[in-house]
């Protein structure tokens, strides 16, 4: 099908973003890289009567060190997390998203405010701790990544709000294992470990309305448990719901066995 | 709204409204028709066209956001002469298409692949060619042309 129509603004700017979504008053959208909002356009499922193109905002596309962490600008594509070399973890979850002609227009910014829970890089950012840089009209604020992720496909931020940046806090160690139909597909479970200081954190995607740490499992790892034993505390504390890509036992077999991958391949013992 | 980009190489000019897709704008008021729509949704990569050398779903671009752009098409694969493109070459020999549907597609995702990934071995092709799907060929003869035309390529006649 074919969208319905609207108006198509291209700002210059973050302020004049900002504006444009003010004046719009709730009816207004930022298009990024389009990967998700465009085919919810097309289904009609979403009508904005203002689109807001934020592509040709210059200065939000970069991926820059920063202290112990990486800056990844909001229209920072798929495909450029990918190719960098100063977050791996960062690098190897885009490398799970979609398909080539997907990550070379889909945005880190896009990503996080579309809030899909079987997406990669909002578990990504709840795995590390991410710092999220938010212009408004009364300026920019920063907020955690946990603080972003509301539900399922609802975050905090306000209709006339811009992610600009994300801070992704770089682990000493980590391990990444996903779970999709085929290599492309949206992940029916996706597990990140990282490992901060001596704590071992475990976060799922695909589980739950928004990604979830598994504190069951933490607190195994943290007593000492072995991968085996984290891996089974998480399917355990996980509510995962039936659909037609798996039942609740297999959504937990699953849970288990992409946590014990991510946690060997973090280095944890078996 | 007016938009001027560079098609196969030539200038064109679209007055179009916003919620043209690019592939609607090239099929419909540029008439290469050569570029497919399936699904409309990102899907199917019938639609995969380069936008500035990149493969990128036509289908979920606006034509206004291709104002300044360079976009090839399937049609912009032939050399001046109307020769065929060696990966299309190999499409025939292969069997890489029978309804041809998805070939326009799989022609610019393949193009794409030989080109950023010199020398690419089957489980590579198997990879990258996964976002465009095919009803008919069972993907084997299109894989085995990929294949083909990425050694005749890595091979200097
Ligand atoms: C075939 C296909 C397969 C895919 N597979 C995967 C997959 O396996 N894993 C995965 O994670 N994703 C997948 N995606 C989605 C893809 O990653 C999207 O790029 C991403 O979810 C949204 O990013 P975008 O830049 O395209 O955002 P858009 O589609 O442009 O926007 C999405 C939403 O976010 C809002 N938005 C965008 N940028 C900002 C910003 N800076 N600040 C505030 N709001 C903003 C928009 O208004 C809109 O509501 C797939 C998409 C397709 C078509
Ligand atoms: S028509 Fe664009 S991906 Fe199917
Ligand atoms: S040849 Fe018919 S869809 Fe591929």
């Amino acid at each position: 099908m074919k969208c319905a129509p609207f108006d198509y603004v291209r700002p210059a700017g973050v302020g004049e973003v900002v504006t444009t979504l003010r004046q719009a008053g709730g009816d207004g959208k930022i298009l990024a890289g389009g990967q998700s909002l465009v085919p919810v356009m097309a289904m009609r499922m979403a009508r904005p009567s203002v689109l807001v193109d934020v592509n040709r905002v210059p200065g939000l596309s970069s991926v820059e060190t920063d202290g112990d962490a990486v800056r990844v600008g909001a229209l920072a594509r798929h495909a450029l997390l990918q190719a960098q070399p100063d977050h791996p973890l960062l690098a190897e979850a885009a490398s799970w998203i979609g398909h080539t002609a997907i990550r070379t227009r889909g945005t880190t910014g896009g990503s996080l405010a579309h809030a899909d829970p079987s997406a990669e890089l909002p578990v990504v950012a709840v795995a590390t701790g991410a710092t999220v840089s938010v212009a408004g009209p009364d300026g920019v604020r920063e907020l955690d990544a946990a603080e972003l992720f509301t539900g399922m496909m609802t975050t905090s931020l306000a209709d006339d709000e811009m992610i600009t940046s994300v801070r992704f806090p770089r682990p000493s160690r980590w391990g990444f294992a996903e779970f999709a139909r085929r290599h492309g597909d949206f992940a029916l479970v996706t597990a990140v470990v990282t490992e901060f200081g001596d704590e071992l954190r475990v976060t799922l995607g695909g589980v739950s309305a928004a990604p979830m740490r598994a504190h069951a499992a933490e607190e195994v790892l943290a007593g000492g448990g072995s991968a085996r034993d984290a891996a089974r505390a998480a399917s355990e504390e996980i509510e995962p719901t039936a659909d037609l890509h798996g039942s609740v036992p297999f959504r937990r077999a699953m849970a288990a066995e992409m946590v014990r991958r991510a946690l060997v391949r973090t280095g944890v013992e078996e | 709204m007016d938009v001027h980009l560079i098609v196969n190489g030539e200038r064109a000019h679209v007055d179009v409204e916003p919620r043209r897709t690019l592939a609607d704008a090239l099929r419909e008021d540029l008439g290469l028709t050569g570029t497919h729509l399936g699904c409309e949704h990102g899907v199917c990569g019938a639609c995969t066209v380069l936008v500035d050398g990149a493969p990128a779903r036509a289908c979920l671009m606006f034509a206004v956001q291709a104002d300044g752009a360079e976009v090839t098409t399937v049609e912009g694969l032939q050399d001046g002469d109307g020769a065929l493109h060696p990966l299309q070459e190999a499409f025939v020999a292969h069997h890489g298409l029978q309804c041809g549907f998805c070939t326009p597609g799989m022609l610019m995702t393949a193009a794409h692949l030989l080109d950023t990934h010199p020398g690419a071995d089957r489980e590579t092709i198997r990879a990258e060619m996964a976002g465009n799907i095919c009803r008919c060929t069972g993907y084997q003869g299109i894989v085995d042309a990929v294949e083909a035309a990425g050694n005749a390529r890595d091979t200097p006649a």
